[in-house]
């Protein structure tokens, strides 16, 4: 697969970096007829976690699902501006939604590995379902890739045939994790992985982000303030005001955001005022 | 601290007990209104049959535990009492109504079940006044399994894909198919019977048989499978669709790896609630085979029989013995529907064990 690493066709913004991989440029999102985004622009670059965060209903989670087309799924929903991985547009008329989704991986609020399947079978669902063509050597050897770059894979070894729902919410997450990792994506997008987990769980995923922050570009949405700080390098801050469609305030690096925000709102959310 | 004797096993406590009090205002309550409609019903009124007294027994109980209660509770509490004796007395209505079917079918039908020729012989060449021990009911046995077999054999695919299209697919015309599915829920079978016959014996030239049956029981079938069907994959977690579309699936192989698969049980209920129905047609083997008295293995040709069709035509004869074996064939019926019944559980239960 061949990559244009720059798009001369479109207008250049301020935004790019020679190291941004995934950018955000202008983009709008609307339930119906209401717009709940409105031009936001973000840059992820390669080997960063770039956090979300901001109060609940300001538009993060829709934010993130636009970045790998998850949010077309939902009937009447619209958006508007560009998302490009590597300078290429990914709405662009070439680009194919199902390709796209395997570029870009999401891991969602709440576990949801396939009951249906075993902790195995989940890791290369994957590539079943995208009828990807693997032998059996290759898929074992997958198997064992990814549920150990998830931190999986010593608490799982013995039962690979399992059902996955015997596994606690914290293993299932990172099952999820690993089963997004499986089909090598270049970016994961991570909707607050850690809300429905316990705090040794939470931990567990969170040292997951840090080592894989080198292999893959990581977006997380979270409430938690100080799981931000922990994993991310760079963040950008929403908010929604009264009436007002969501947007980012203020985005930067993590350390500089937290202790030295330059808007009035963000040092005020960061500092638990409200939100 | 010394601990100086050994703690004793813990007992769980008895919460929600009922008290003396409430046991009496029961057991008082039922005696006090079987005696007073035996007076009025019997005596003052001078009325009869049993149905009356037992309804006018409820209804004076059902005041008089509400007074009882009364005296010593408040009103919220005797509300709940009331309704809750209402409650159990229906479901006692229930479960009397069905045992007392099954027991009465295979009490009334026992003099034929005991026989064994009942069970391997046909019906050819024996008259229906022939005594229980000739003849028998295989041929209806075998044309049952046929027919049901080759019906749900037509309805699943057509059930399930209708469920999908349903369930996964939507959009405006789904509402349409929707009302249409409800509908045929409620097409009486002899309707289906009758269509079948003009559309594959009348029009297409179809023999009268055992196929034809069987499509006018997939056309009862196909209904059930779909609602109930819709039902199953509606309540996959809509999570497990995104994961998959998250992974690039298309929303084929979505439904085919993940939606299907996470249904599996519900869809087995579905179609295990279709053959109970599809068991039970008499109508339409009526119309579309009719009956005979051999045994027939091929449902292309020839008149199948059905157990139902069976029951029915026997009970025309007017003969105590074609109505005893009338009533053993019933019996039959009874416990396939059974085994049916318990099939369902289980595979439902296997889900919940995952």
């Amino acid at each position: 697969m061949s990559t244009i690493s720059s798009a001369p066709n479109l207008t250049p913004t301020p935004t790019i970096t020679e190291r941004a991989h995934l950018e955000a440029v202008d983009v709008c999102a609307w339930f119906g007829s209401t717009l709940v985004l409105d031009g936001v622009n973000l840059t992820a670059e390669l080997g960063t976690v770039t956090s979300l965060i901001g109060p609940s209903g300001c538009g993060k989670s829709t934010f993130l699902r636009i970045l790998n087309r998850m949010h077309e799924s939902i009937p009447g929903a619209q958006m508007a501006g560009e998302v490009r991985l590597d300078g290429v547009d990914i709405y662009g008329a070439g680009e194919r939604v199902t390709s796209v989704r395997k570029k870009i991986g999401m891991v969602f609020q709440k576990p949801n590995p396939f009951p249906a399947m075993s902790i195995a079978d989940n890791v290369t669902s994957g590539l079943a379902l995208t009828r990807t063509k693997t032998s059996r050597a290759e898929r074992e050897e997958l198997v064992e890739t990814s549920l150990t770059r998830a931190g999986l894979w010593r608490e799982v070894k013995d039962r690979l045939d399992q059902p996955s729902s015997a596994l606690s919410g914290g293993q299932q997450q990172r099952l999820c994790i690993a089963r997004a990792l499986c089909v090598q994506p270049e970016v994961l997008l991570m909707d607050e992985p850690c809300s429905a987990l316990d705090p040794t769980s939470t931990r567990r995923v969170e040292e997951t982000i840090l080592e894989l922050r080198d292999q893959v570009t990581i977006i997380i949405v979270t409430h938690n303030m100080q799981q931000a700080r922990r994993v991310s390098q760079r963040a950008a801050f929403f908010l929604a005001e009264q009436g007002a469609p969501g947007g980012i305030v203020e985005q930067g690096v993590t350390e500089q955001l937290f202790t030295s925000p330059v808007d009035e709102r963000t040092a005020n959310y960061v500092n638990g005022e409200f939100g | 601290m010394t601990t100086t004797t050994p703690r004793p096993t813990p007992t769980p406590r008895r919460v929600r007990q009922y008290t003396a009090d409430d046991w009496w205002s029961l057991a008082t309550s039922v005696v006090a209104s079987l005696a007073l409609v035996t007076l009025v019903y019997e005596h003052v009124l001078d009325l009869s049959g049993t149905l009356g007294f037992l309804v006018c027994w409820f209804a004076t109980f059902l005041l008089l535990y509400a007074a009882v209660l009364s005296f010593a509770n408040e009103r919220h509490v005797v509300t709940d009492r009331v309704v809750a004796a209402a409650l159990y007395a229906a479901a006692a209505v229930v479960v009397g109504a069905l045992s007392s079917t099954v027991i009465y079918t295979f009490a009334k039908g026992w003099p034929a079940l005991s026989h064994v020729n009942f069970y391997v012989q046909d019906m050819s060449g024996v008259s229906p006044t022939a005594p229980l021990s000739q003849g028998g009911i295989l041929h209806a046995i075998i044309g049952t399994v046929i027919e049901v077999a080759l019906a749900t054999v037509i309805a699943i695919p057509l059930g399930i894909a209708t469920a999908v299209y349903l369930s996964e697919v939507g959009g405006a015309l789904s509402r349409v198919v929707r009302t249409v599915i409800e509908a045929m829920t409620a097409l009486p079978e002899i309707l289906a019977g009758l269509f079948v016959y003009v559309v594959l014996i009348v029009y297409v030239g179809l023999p009268k048989s055992g196929l034809a049956v069987s499509v006018a029981m997939a056309v009862t079938m196909v209904p059930i499978i779909a609602r109930a069907g819709e039902v199953a994959l509606r309540v996959v977690p809509s999570g497990l669709r995104e994961a998959s579309q998250a992974l690039g699936a298309t929303q084929w192989m979505t439904v085919r790896k993940v939606v299907l698969p996470s249904a599996r049980s519900g869809l087995a209920t579905a179609t295990i609630l279709a053959v109970a129905r599809g068991v039970g047609e008499t109508a339409i083997v009526l119309i579309t085979s009719g009956a005979s008295s051999f045994i027939n293995w091929n449902p292309a040709q020839n008149p199948m029989n059905s157990l139902p069709l069976f029951i029915y035509t026997g009970y025309q004869t007017h003969e105590n013995l074609a109505i005893t074996r009338a009533f053993g064939a019933a019996s039959v019926l009874l416990a396939m529907v059974l085994v049916l019944f318990v099939l369902t559980r289980w595979l439902s239960r296997e889900r919940s064990g995952r």
